[in-house]
């Protein structure tokens, strides 16, 4: 029992990552609204996100921003991670941008945010 | 000759800065801005493609002079510059053969933002080839995504939205799991450049890790899968080749697709090892997909009514095709592979543009019914789309015959049970082919006759434009060099998949 706690509690963030992950993938691919859609897709993101983040974080350091002199090496975290994360984040700010902008069209041609049923209003249209 | 080292980087930046300046032009200053990049582009590729082969080897550039494992790095050998070479010409191609669908189909004032679209995914194109490095990798898929949602909505319709909309989630589904992928991976190795995660993988720890890079290499896969439309995840491609212009279709089916399986092969080889691959068995799940894409693709296909989703659906067997050879796990395989992406390439963008001027002869519709007798009404058109039926189907002298004969090569290579069921796919599927195809065809030179008991030529007796002329002629010579000089290009690909271990 010690060492199952033991083995969450060391691997919270990437648990939980992974769990997010999951959530937002599935809301994201199987939800028929598109607004609960775009949810899904920053839930899936920002789990991503916390996944980097935790593993280029280590307690008790701190971040490569060197203001009175440089200590040693095992002071410091790894920035990349960090870096990564902001790219990240610009990335996933543009694509929510294109989706919410295509979903209002879509609103304003059908006057409804769910897809299968805008589905069924092209079908009835086509034929 | 170093100065070429300088020419990837500088075609991307150019890309860019025209995709910026189109945005705020006029849309016949736009529309020459695009052009003049693409022709420039041809211009940089090809020089890059001879200053390779002339030193026989690869060159690295680092942006900003940073030492290998801290800077990013763009990569040219001959492989990416074969495959450079051959966006910026399909993409050229498919604009000026779209050229005037653009203009009718797009909302006047929008006609500019096209253009912009175009030049950005040109800028995607050419840095998913070039890049080294992945996370780089991953802010240019994300590019092309959004471009390409943006080439599919153009029509402005509530058709094209939805499509666009559906292609997009599909999309980020794929982005999604490439991204986790690529996070997992650079936390295994340490590294985001390919060559360092490459010697990571082959020094230590690929032992200790044997678990999560099973896991790394399938969510790498089906990401970029998902996003190339490999057979169960292909829902969205049908809808979003239809519902948008026709140099958006051509530009969709023949490049953005093909551009994911660029990096693929690129991930594949040069970051994670193809032994590596091999020993995880992901390969044989792709071969399986690979072959039910090949199957199902045509027999989707036959059943369609429009010829223009009907070659949607082709397409997705075509995919299938390039993925059964990757899965195969021989070096012929991939080479067939990597042989048909461009012959499907050069193929299936000549016939969604014919279909643009089959189309205007045919009261705006690409049904079966509406484009009878079209062979006499746009000859033109009409012969470049028997062109690109023959290459699809497997004639000798057109590109899609030379990959069946590589990819049966690479079967017999391969031997086993892998061997029969190839064998057998590829004939299937070449008769499937057969009937979708010369269905359409047939349809194309029926005469139809008028109760004067003559050939109509009431039906919008439109005339070609001389650009859509020269385009489509280009595009027959384009394919026509691809299937008989084959050898030549089979060995610059041999050559830069050597250079890519």
């Amino acid at each position: 029992m010690q060492a199952v706690i033991d083995y969450i509690s060391s691997n919270l963030f990437e648990g939980v990552a992974i769990i997010l992950f999951g959530i937002g993938f599935t809301t994201l691919f199987l939800h028929p609204n598109l607004i609960k859609k775009i949810m899904g897709l920053n839930i899936m993101d920002s789990s991503v996100y916390l996944f980097l983040a935790a593993k280029g974080f280590v307690f008790g350091r701190k971040a490569p921003i060197v203001t009175d002199g440089v200590a040693e090496m095992e002071s410091y975290i790894n920035p990349i991670p960090t870096g990564l994360v902001l790219t990240g984040i610009v990335v996933s700010v543009s694509v929510t941008a294109v989706m919410l902008a295509l979903t209002i069209r879509l609103y304003w041609r059908y006057h409804t945010l769910e897809m299968d049923e805008i589905m069924q209003i092209i079908r009835k249209e086509g034929k | 000759m170093d100065l070429c080292t300088n020419f990837p980087m500088f075609s991307i930046i150019l890309c860019l800065m025209c995709g910026v300046v189109c945005s705020v032009l006029k849309k016949n200053m736009a529309r020459y801005v695009t052009y003049g990049l693409l022709t420039v582009l041809v211009v940089l590729s090809a020089a890059v493609l001879g200053y390779t082969v002339s030193i026989d080897g690869s060159f690295i550039y680092q942006m900003g002079h940073f030492g290998a494992p801290f800077g990013n790095e763009l990569r040219a050998g001959v492989l990416e510059g074969v495959f450079t070479v051959f966006f910026s010409v399909i993409m050229y191609l498919s604009v000026i053969a779209g050229e005037k669908h653009i203009y009718e189909d797009v909302e006047e004032s929008k006609i500019n933002l096209y253009y912009t679209l175009i030049c950005l995914m040109m800028s995607s194109l050419l840095a998913l080839t070039y890049t080294n490095d992945v996370f780089t990798a991953y802010v240019f898929v994300e590019i092309n995504t959004i471009t390409a949602a943006g080439l599919v909505a153009v029509m402005g319709n509530g058709r094209a939205y939805f499509s666009s909309a559906k292609y997009m989630i599909m999309s980020l589904l794929g982005s999604g799991l490439l991204l986790i992928g690529i996070t997992l991976l650079y936390d295994v190795t340490g590294h985001l450049l390919l060559s360092n995660i490459k010697y990571a993988v082959v020094t230590s720890t690929i032992k200790e890790y044997a678990e999560p890079f099973t896991i790394i290499i399938a969510l790498i896969t089906i990401g970029l899968s998902i996003k190339s439309a490999l057979f169960p995840f292909h829902s969205w491609l049908p809808d979003a080749h239809t519902a948008s212009t026709i140099s958006s279709s051509a530009i969709l089916s023949s490049l953005v697709l093909k551009a994911y399986i660029v990096l693929l092969i690129k991930i594949y080889y040069r970051a994670i090892g193809w032994e590596t691959v091999l020993e995880t068995g992901v390969n044989d799940i792709v071969f399986v997909f690979g072959i039910m894409a090949m199957i199902f693709g045509s027999v989707f296909a036959i059943a369609q009514k429009d010829v223009k989703r009907m070659t949607a659906y082709s397409s997705v067997a075509q995919i299938g095709y390039i993925f059964m050879g990757i899965g195969i796990g021989n070096a012929a395989g991939v080479v067939a592979a990597v042989f048909h992406i461009f012959a499907h390439g050069a193929t299936k963008s000549m016939i969604f543009t014919s279909l643009g001027g089959i189309k205007e002869v045919s009261r705006h519709s690409t049904k079966l019914d509406a484009i009878k007798g079209a062979g006499y009404r746009n000859k033109v058109a009409s012969v470049a789309f028997a062109v690109g039926a023959f290459s699809m189907v497997g004639i000798p002298f057109f590109p899609g015959f030379v990959s069946k004969i590589n990819f049966a090569d690479a079967a017999i290579d391969a031997g086993g049970p892998k061997m029969i069921v190839i064998l057998v796919a590829l004939a299937v599927s070449t008769v499937l082919n057969c009937i979708y195809f010369f269905r359409a065809l047939i349809c194309l030179y029926t005469p139809v006759s008028d109760p004067g008991g003559r050939l109509t030529e009431e039906v919008d007796n439109t005339k070609p434009t001389a650009k859509y002329i020269g385009a489509m002629a280009f595009f027959i010579v384009a394919n026509l060099f691809l299937g008989t000089f084959s050898d030549m290009i089979i060995k610059l690909i041999t050559r830069g998949l050597s250079m890519f271990s």
